[in-house]
């Protein structure tokens, strides 16, 4: 166990420390989602009323087009070089690797998060009129559930062609209940009308059931030749 | 084996058209829906053999895991393939009957909301398989049926939950079906699947010639450039 969290980690601390570097992944996808808010309130134009009701699709909408852009660069990242050929070749676990890069992945997304909310507030005149502390889990397993599932797609779409647009058409319909859970447990919060408890209770079902079939298979579609 | 094909196709295709036939005329008029009803002995037994395959996919899929077995590759191909050709039935039928009897094409209904996803999920199947070339394909089509598959019981919970305040669907009210009735379904449905067994035996047989010719090709090509050298 201590040399898979150890390797977990030199692998996170590597792909962290690239990020920070280069800051590719962060800035696209801050940028990607600036414009997707920006569109949406112009093709909108919602009272503060009505964007409470629209406002959960809209940033979950936003965050999950951004979260692909920094998902296809994940193993993309280590395609050059032959990179991912020496960790097959390499003794370390594979459930390692995964891991690092899904935490990885959820940094990233979450950062991303953590920016882009204030700016929805302002541009959408937001306030919750539900329990808004409930928005920190739906936000925490809500990206956990796009992350771990986009990342294990990601590793399966690097053998496909086109794999950019191969990501979102898996990811996607995979995804659909997590995502209507995020959505419909942020308007709960947000309208103040219904509990978002179901819906909370079912990402963790979704995220517990998917990280589960994601480390039993990841060494599989890895080393798929 | 070779003459079982021929024999299978000319008992299904009598059996389409003694369902047709009970469909049309034996099948008793509905009261309020009127001849607008006849449609559900199409959209339902489509929808039951398009589950029937998507099951049997998930099957094929979890044993090529297992065995790497090729048959239970070409399997799971032909069904997910012939099993969104049924999905799509149901689709396009659903809206025709529902316009002149709910007064609306599509509603976000349970029923309809999880066979638009089910279809989703299993035309992105189709659609990797398709984009990715070379020998990892059945695996990591595999690998996706599995996560479609227990993706199924999360979609049924979340729309079950959307949608419990709309009120439930007409066709659900299976204790009423006139016996005629379902007796007739019930004959749609065995020739609807002996119909779609048809076609998944000649697409299995099709792929395997398919997969036998691209294995010849690629040992020509490769005795060729020796003889060359």
């Amino acid at each position: 166990m201590s040399t898979l969290s150890a390797i977990t980690a030199a692998t996170l601390q590597k792909d962290l420390r690239l990020e920070w570097r280069s800051k590719d992944a962060v800035n696209s996808m801050l940028f990607f989602s600036l414009l997707v808010v920006v569109i949406f309130s112009f093709s909108f134009n919602p009272t503060a009323e009505e964007s409470r009701q629209i406002a959960g699709g809209l940033i979950w909408v936003a965050f999950l087009f951004a979260a692909v852009v920094a998902l296809n660069q994940t193993w993309a990242r280590e395609l050059r070089n032959q990179v991912l050929d020496a960790y097959r070749v390499s003794p370390a676990p594979a459930v390692a690797l995964f891991l690092a890069k899904v935490i990885g992945n959820f940094i990233f997304v979450s950062v991303l998060e953590a920016l882009m909310t204030p700016l929805f507030i302002v541009f959408y005149s937001l306030r919750a009129l539900g329990p808004g502390w409930q928005l920190i889990p739906v936000a925490a397993l809500g990206t956990w559930a796009l992350v771990v599932n986009g990342t294990f797609f990601a590793a399966m779409s690097i053998r496909t062609r086109s794999r950019e647009i191969m990501l979102p058409l898996l990811l996607f319909p995979i995804s659909i209940p997590a995502l209507l859970a995020m959505v419909e447990a942020t308007s709960s919060i947000l309208t103040g009308e219904n509990s978002a408890k179901f819906w909370i209770v079912l990402l963790a079902v979704y995220d517990v059931v998917f990280t589960t079939v994601c480390l039993l298979l990841f060494e599989t579609v890895l080393n798929a030749e | 084996m070779k003459r079982a094909f021929p024999i299978f196709a000319i008992v299904t295709a009598g059996l389409l058209t003694f369902a047709l036939y009970e469909a049309l005329v034996v099948a008793p008029t509905e009261q309020t829906m009127g001849d607008v009803q006849r449609i559900f002995y199409y959209h339902v037994p489509s929808a039951w053999t398009a589950f029937l395959l998507f099951f049997i996919n998930f099957g094929a899929s979890l044993v090529y895991l297992i065995k790497r077995n090729t048959k239970a590759d070409i399997l799971a191909l032909v069904s997910a393939e012939v099993g969104v050709v049924f999905c799509t039935v149901v689709l396009v039928t659903g809206p025709i009957w529902a316009r002149p009897v709910w007064g609306i094409w599509w509603t976000w209904d349970m029923r309809l909301t999880l066979t638009l996803v089910l279809w989703l999920i299993y035309v992105s199947y189709l659609v990797l398989r398709r984009f990715s070339s070379g020998s990892q394909t059945p695996l990591i089509a595999a690998v996706l049926a599995i996560f479609g598959a227990l993706d199924v019981p999360l979609v049924y919970f979340s729309i079950w939950y959307f949608r419990t305040q709309h009120p439930s669907p007409v066709i659900g009210r299976g204790g009423e079906l006139d016996p005629r009735m379902a007796h007739v379904l019930l004959i749609n449905w065995l020739a609807f699947s002996c119909f779609a067994f048809l076609v998944c035996w000649s697409r299995y047989r099709l792929e395997q010639v398919k997969r036998d010719v691209d294995e010849t090709q690629a040992l020509e090509a490769l005795l060729e450039t020796r003889s060359v050298r």
